[in-house]
């Protein structure tokens, strides 16, 4: 038994943030903000050549075949610095389901595209209806040997705007099928959402979309058990590194801001805000570094999907906590557009909703306790 | 990270388990035949018990542990500890508390012992490290004061310089176990000009001293797990110091220094929120699930699942800093807080599923679901807020300590 990271994992967390300290300023943040695409092409490109698309990637692929927790660590660093872009979309909702399920030729075609940085990724999963069960698949999907045709509306898809592909999740007679549909066609009609986290998420309309099946015909949901797995995992790592920064600013702030002669921090009410902060913070990353180590140790199914749960219910309330305390500590100042610590309230809001939030988790811990 | 013993902990683990399970007595097995007034008050009692057999039990109990060298395992080997690692005392403290045996030695294993091996005279040590270790002294600790609880530092029991005695006055509050105890070791002042952290000594004493008076204070819970201890005139050798004298309050702290995981509470939470969810789910008689409140009721026990299982990790953590050769810092405060502030959500959580049957107390009552466990841990957990440092001395210590704001 061993919570603490490896060398390794020291040297991956650490070479991150140094990166992103340079690479991803405050001022991009912003800027990333009132862009259409949402994210920087040059980041983009020093990304790959840091090997961080391709990290989950094997190395037969072009990538360098880290496992699930290694990039958690990365991803708890991307929280920290609020990096916008399709990170996640292109390597969660992307390479995972090709590595889980594609064929060699899928495999073969996308993963060494994805590693280079050369193209980006979705998963077409919501619709209209916001459910992340089984039953909130109901876009069309008709099979014809290895092609899908998809046709009806995709909700909050995130990174659409700039997707070159989407894993679009539809329904046949079968069941849920998969299918990989190229973004520059006719029948794929993107709408860009205004958001909360003023990330880029995206109404898809799909008529007649074209597309190559990804997996078996009817056995699509099953096949993203491990997709969904991972992604919740990796917005739980997200929040923890958001988290962690929301906390570290507020605790500097409390540090010099000065009222009734005394900085505020002197007084407990604030102090134990801080102390709640921490816990929280901390109680966050171990469930979530939990789960993980579950996906990437390969412990049962059960055991899997209660670890999964459990980090995303406690770590969208944790976190919400956390950066609802910041904003109060920073009184005034926080809540104007140029302070930055709201950047990481409204985020937090975002990675809390996605793949559901403490209820909907504590919902299927619930049910998995026999209760 | 790994959650996982490695081969060689596992080894351990199952030489503690296979232990506990050939040697513990009858009398601490979980079970319902066992009252939970044996679990709570444990072997410190049990050793002075009229009754033949408790007290059988608790001697059998020590010389199981005392063969192994297992009663005090985080005591070097040369002081008669067992010398055990940082991780496998962390799993021998998992292994016992799974079982539910009870703790040996008490006080003078926990406290007492490592602070007089770090700051004891060697004349010290080697008259009253060998008693504790055969279990036939223990001990208790007097350090609060009826005005001085979290602010402990103003204690004013004083002791004066007599020749080559100390004579104390005054009292103290909360001294748990002393009623069974045969030493006390206590704060006490001995120079009322200096500095408040600078003008106490570190004593220690027979509790049968003329002059030492213990009275057991009755709890919300009918329970007598404290004292109060009256000193009228006690004499107390100067030799009877551990460390400097006046320099008391470091030598207590180093006490309280000593970093615990907590993962005794995390196992006791786990084994009764489990037992709980078995309840909810299988009693054949009960109706608990068609209630209009039940879905609030499922979520709050999932909760306390999902809260259990970071107060595990918090323990974890602990460990691991420690195995790594770190210094746990404001971590410890964080389980204190988080642990106590479990244990009273989860008392409430189960009072809250048995709705009136949370009115009975009894164990033994005929309607009592789950022995009224939550019932007495509802009444119980309340103190667990409060003492070894309240919650709110929790959250100053991490917030100046841990995270370097201002002391205000």
């Amino acid at each position: 038994m061993d919570l603490g990271l490896t060398e390794m994992q020291e040297m991956l967390k650490n070479g991150a943030r140094d990166f992103l300290e340079n690479e991803c300023p405050e001022q991009l943040v912003r800027d990333m903000e009132e862009d259409e695409a949402g994210y920087s092409t040059s980041l983009w490109e020093k990304m790959a050549e840091q090997g961080w698309q391709g990290l989950l990637i094997p190395e037969e692929h072009g990538g360098a075949g880290f496992n699930f927790l290694d990039l958690c660590v990365l991803l708890e660093e991307f929280g920290r610095a609020l990096v916008p872009g399709p990170f996640m979309s292109t390597v969660l909702g992307g390479a995972v389901p090709l590595i889980e399920i594609g064929s060699e030729d899928q495999k073969a075609e996308f993963l060494p595209k994805i590693a280079s940085g050369d193209v980006i990724f979705t998963l077409a999963l919501t619709e209209p209806s916001a459910r992340f069960d089984e039953e909130g698949v109901q876009c069309q999907a008709s099979v014809d040997g290895n092609n899908v045709t998809f046709n009806g509306v995709k909700l909050f898809v995130p990174d659409a705007n700039v997707a070159d592909y989407m894993i679009v999740a539809g329904r046949s007679e079968k069941g849920v099928t998969l299918g990989i549909v190229a973004t520059d066609q006719d029948g794929v009609d993107v709408t860009q959402l205004q958001t909360i986290a003023r990330d880029k998420q995206a109404e898809v309309k799909l008529n007649n979309a074209q597309g190559q099946l990804l997996g078996v015909e009817g056995e699509g949901w099953e096949a993203l058990a491990p997709v969904i797995h991972r992604y919740t995992v990796g917005e739980c790592a997200y929040m923890v590194g958001l988290a962690q920064m929301d906390f570290e600013i507020s605790v500097d702030y409390a540090k010099e801001r000065v009222q009734f002669g005394r900085p505020i921090g002197s007084f407990q009410a604030i102090q134990h805000k801080c102390a709640d902060m921490v816990t929280d913070v901390d109680g966050s990353r171990f469930i979530m570094y939990k789960a993980a180590w579950a996906i990437s140790t390969g412990q049962s199914d059960e055991e899997t999907q209660m670890s999964v749960n459990m980090a995303k219910a406690w770590c969208s309330d944790a976190t919400r906590r956390v950066v609802a305390h910041g904003q109060q500590i920073h009184g005034g100042i926080g809540f104007t557009k140029d302070y930055k610590i709201q950047l990481y309230f409204r985020r937090q809001k975002r990675a809390e909703l996605s793949f559901g939030d403490a209820d909907y988790h504590r919902e299927l811990v619930a049910q998995q306790l026999g209760i | 990270m790994d959650w996982q013993d490695s081969p060689e902990q596992a080894q351990f683990r199952t030489e503690v388990a296979d232990f506990i399970q050939a040697r513990l007595p009858e009398r601490y097995r979980s079970g319902d035949e066992n009252s939970d007034e044996t679990q709570t008050t444990g072997w410190q009692a049990d050793r002075k018990s009229n009754d033949p057999s408790a007290k059988e039990s608790a001697i059998n109990w020590a010389d199981a542990l005392a063969e192994k060298g297992w009663i005090a395992p985080h005591w070097p080997k040369e002081y008669g500890g067992a010398g055990l690692s940082v991780m496998e005392q962390f799993i021998y403290n998992q292994e016992m508390a799974k079982a539910d045996a009870p703790p040996v030695g008490g006080m003078g294993v926990s406290l007492l012992g490592p602070t007089m091996i770090v700051h004891g005279s060697e004349e010290q040590k080697a008259e009253h490290l060998p008693k504790i270790l055969s279990g036939e002294v223990a001990w208790a600790q007097g350090y609060s004061e009826p005005s001085s609880g979290s602010d402990l530092a103003s204690l004013q029991t004083r002791a004066i310089r007599d020749g080559d005695d100390f004579v104390i006055n005054g009292q103290k509050i909360w001294t748990s176990g002393a009623q069974y105890a045969d030493w006390l070791f206590a704060l006490v002042r001995t120079d009322p000009e200096a500095p408040k952290h600078r003008g106490i000594s570190f004593l220690v004493m027979d509790i049968t001293t003329p002059g030492l008076t213990v009275r057991p204070i009755i709890d919300m819970g009918w329970q007598e797990p404290f004292n109060e201890t009256f000193f009228e005139d006690v004499r107390v050798s100067t030799s009877n110091v551990i460390g400097e004298e006046n320099r008391g309050w470091y030598v207590g702290m180093t006490l309280l220094d000593f970093e615990r995981s907590g993962i005794s509470g995390a196992i006791e939470y786990e084994r009764t929120i489990k037992e709980l969810i078995e309840y909810v789910n299988s009693e054949p008689e009960n109706d608990i699930k068609t209630r209009d409140d039940f879905e609030s009721v499922r979520h709050q026990i999932a909760d306390r699942y999902l809260e259990v299982n970071v107060l595990f990790n918090f323990a974890f953590r602990i460990v691991s800093m420690q195995n790594s050769g770190m210094v746990p810092n404001y971590e410890a405060s964080v389980n204190k807080m988080f642990g106590s502030e479990t244990h009273q959500r989860l008392a409430r959580t189960g009072t809250k599923v048995f709705g009136l049957y949370s009115n009975l107390w009894s164990e033994e009552n005929e309607y009592a679901p789950m022995r009224s466990l939550f019932t007495r841990d509802y009444v119980r957990s309340v103190p667990h807020t409060i003492f070894s440092g309240s919650s709110e001395i929790q959250r100053n210590v991490i917030a100046t300590r841990g995270l370097g704001l201002p002391r205000g």
